[in-house]
């Protein structure tokens, strides 16, 4: 990804969302991996994963209380900071990645809140990323945010639970921009045996009321439950799976892992 | 500036719709507990608005919980630090601390809502055997969450919750205290949110909890302030109590903070979220925060586990940025003094969080020379008493 467009700005779609739109409208299910910035490899992982076929990559931004991480990535971002990592220094290093796709950042709204809206928008422009999601940030709290994203050109991504009444679903999906992330269960991120009847119900509710591209995340853990939710959704969000293969066997498997995962999703 | 309006708003009154005190506050939480923080709201609004759930609620506290509990006059520590000091016993309630209000009222509320399971956090363990408690009265399954290094130092609270039939959790992620326990027990109810109540033991977290806890708490301001009256004639100068979230602050402040008197919460040097800290969000809502230059949350280090909190309940950060009340903190060389002054000159064995309100009291007697204080003793130091035969020596004095 070379420069971010100055999205919302002028009114026009974001990067991220452009190219979702367009590769939905060619006829792809979309893959987004999840990567925790600042762990060991985790620049190699993510080109790896560009070069498997990902659409957009997350990058996550390690907080010290990552509410609803489960182990896998608490125990990333936990090393992760052990390691040194700050919000800066994994900026710094997502601005040499050369992937060709859009990045989406993923943290905790503390990080973005202390340095300041407009300031937290421009450091990520800077370092070439287009979105943001904050999933500690409802969107009955995030008018500020997305306000300052907005003019500041970064796509505030919102996320949809089983649990959003239907009222607040549709204004949801409205403002989010990038793409609606939809969460597929009741819990903190992970895999999960089997995939949860909650991920197909929420996309469901989610494509009947937007047209931006519907991505579940949480809970997506084989390429297998990646193509069942795509049956509804316009695509998957995998990080669990990819954080671990990335601590246990190191980024050039992460590639493999997610090009396991582009397979299923295209021959389905 | 215009007059002020003729108004009977308190200062400790309701929070805007949106959760907040003044600027601080709000419901900072997963999108997924949004609907379960609103949810609770519209339940607690509808039961404190019934008289029947209010006399279930009182009379469990008087006939189960041991309330009103008394207020004592410490004549040997007035003696000798040059004032009438005044102790509301919370320690003598059923599970030996404060926490039994809040507790009361929320396994009441959840019942009410059609919940069979509780979660809990807790730290020195009080709340959390507060909530094992009202779980087994009311026939309710219940997993509290503890930090690792708080398991270690408060085994015997432990052993209790299990007595209790609770299920403990020891939690080894972060710095393994008290924040990381509340981590846990909310990722605990993201995913069980439909059957669990996550029964918070502060005024911290997401609206209603600052609100509705403080508000279950109230009752110990009330009755203090009716007890100062009788013996006083009014109000005290002073009302100090020690402040870990701030839910005994709030309960006893709220007895007088539309009166004169002055207002002391009393954080440890280790976890002063009002004096060292900055506006930060973290566990549902803005607050006052230690943090790093980044905005990573620091680790609170304190002798006393039920105040090794980085952050502090809204309403206090309120309080403190109008300048209704004070936030000063205490050395953990101070508090370990004061515990021993108070078991030794009143015969009254404190909690470790509430001797750092009597550390302050003893700090600042001179400059409140002739004053009533009014101290909240939050709990008994039961609790205490195996990590300070540590501290102190077998013959509990460090001579
Ligand atoms: C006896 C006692 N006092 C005070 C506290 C601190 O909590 P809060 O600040 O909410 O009153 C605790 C917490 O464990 C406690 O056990």
């Amino acid at each position: 990804m070379s420069e971010a467009s100055p999205a919302d700005r002028a009114g026009t779609l974001g990067a991220l969302e452009t190219h979702l739109r367009a590769r939905r409208d060619s006829g792809a299910k979309l893959l987004v991996p999840y990567v925790t910035g600042g762990y060991q490899g985790w620049q190699r992982a993510v080109e790896a994963a560009a070069a498997a076929g990902a659409d957009a990559i997350e990058i996550g931004i390690p907080f010290s209380d990552p509410v609803i991480d489960g182990p896998v990535i608490q125990q990333a971002s936990t090393a992760a900071l052990a390691g040194g990592a700050t919000p800066a220094s994994v900026l710094e290093e997502a601005r040499e990645l050369d992937t060709g796709i859009p990045h989406a950042a993923m943290t905790y709204y503390n990080l973005c809140h202390h340095q300041g809206h407009e300031r937290f928008a421009s450091a990520l422009l800077e370092a070439g990323v287009s979105a943001a999601i904050l999933p500690d940030l409802p969107y009955i709290e995030a008018g500020p945010w997305l306000e300052a994203a907005a003019s500041g050109g970064i796509e505030a991504i919102l996320l949809a639970a089983p649990t959003t009444p239907d009222h607040r679903l549709a204004q949801l999906c409205e403002a989010s921009r990038g793409f609606v992330y939809a969460i597929g269960l009741l819990g903190v991120t992970g895999e999960r045996k089997a995939l949860a009847s909650t991920a197909t119900e929420i996309a469901a509710r989610c494509k009947a009321v937007t047209h931006r591209p519907v991505l579940t995340g949480v809970g997506i853990g084989s390429p297998q439950q990646a193509v069942e939710a795509c049956e509804v959704a316009d695509g998957v969000a995998v990080g669990s799976a990819v954080v671990r293969t990335l601590m246990s066997d190191g980024p050039e498997a992460v590639g493999e892992l997610v090009a396991s995962y582009r397979t299923a999703l295209d021959h389905g | 500036m215009g007059e002020p309006t003729p108004s009977s708003r308190s200062v400790m009154g309701e929070p805007t719709t949106d959760g907040r005190f003044g600027e601080f506050g709000g419901r900072f939480v997963p999108e997924t507990l949004v609907a379960a923080c609103e949810e609770l709201e519209a339940a607690f609004r509808e039961a404190w608005a019934d008289p029947a759930f209010v006399a279930e609620f009182e009379t469990t506290l008087r006939d189960y919980g041991g309330r009103p509990s008394p207020l004592t006059e410490c004549r040997n520590l007035s003696s000798q630090l040059g004032l009438r000091l005044l102790v509301k016993r919370e320690d003598l309630n059923h599970t030996g601390s404060h926490k039994i209000n809040n507790v009361i009222g929320q396994a009441l509320l959840a019942q009410r809502m059609g919940k069979t399971r509780l979660v809990a956090e807790t730290g020195a363990g009080q709340h959390g055997v507060a909530t094992a408690t009202a779980a087994a009265l009311l026939g309710m399954e219940c997993k509290v969450y503890m930090g690792a290094v708080d398991v270690d130092r408060q085994a015997l609270n432990v052993f209790r919750m299990r007595l209790l039939g609770s299920e403990v959790e020891s939690v080894q992620s972060g710095s393994r205290t008290l924040k990381d326990a509340v981590n846990e027990a909310l990722r605990d109810w993201v995913a069980t949110v439909e059957n669990t109540h996550y029964c918070l033991g502060s005024v911290m977290g997401p609206h209603p909890y600052p609100w509705m806890v403080r508000t279950f708490h109230h009752i110990l301001g009330d009755e203090a302030a009716a007890q100062c009256k009788d013996l006083t004639g009014g109000d005290p100068d002073v009302v100090v109590a020690c402040v870990g979230g701030g839910s005994n602050a709030a309960g006893i402040f709220s007895g007088f903070a539309d009166g004169d008197a002055r207002l002391v919460g009393v954080e440890p040097a280790g976890g002063a979220a009002v004096g060292r800290g900055v506006p930060g969000v973290v566990h549902g809502m803005t607050s006052y925060l230690m943090q790093d230059e980044v905005g990573q949350v620091m680790e609170a280090e304190s002798i006393s586990a039920g105040l090794d909190y980085p952050g502090v309940g809204p309403e206090h950060a309120y309080l403190a940025a109008i300048g209704r009340a004070e936030y000063p903190s205490v050395t953990d060389d101070e508090v370990v003094e004061a515990f021993t002054l108070m078991s030794r000159a009143e015969g009254i064995i404190p909690a470790l969080e509430c001797a750092h309100a009597l550390a302050w009291i003893v700090r600042a007697a001179p400059e409140m020379q002739g004053q009533t204080v009014l101290m909240n003793l939050s709990g008994r130091g039961d609790k205490d008493v195996d990590q300070m035969m540590d501290v102190l020596g077998m013959h509990g004095l460090s001579e």
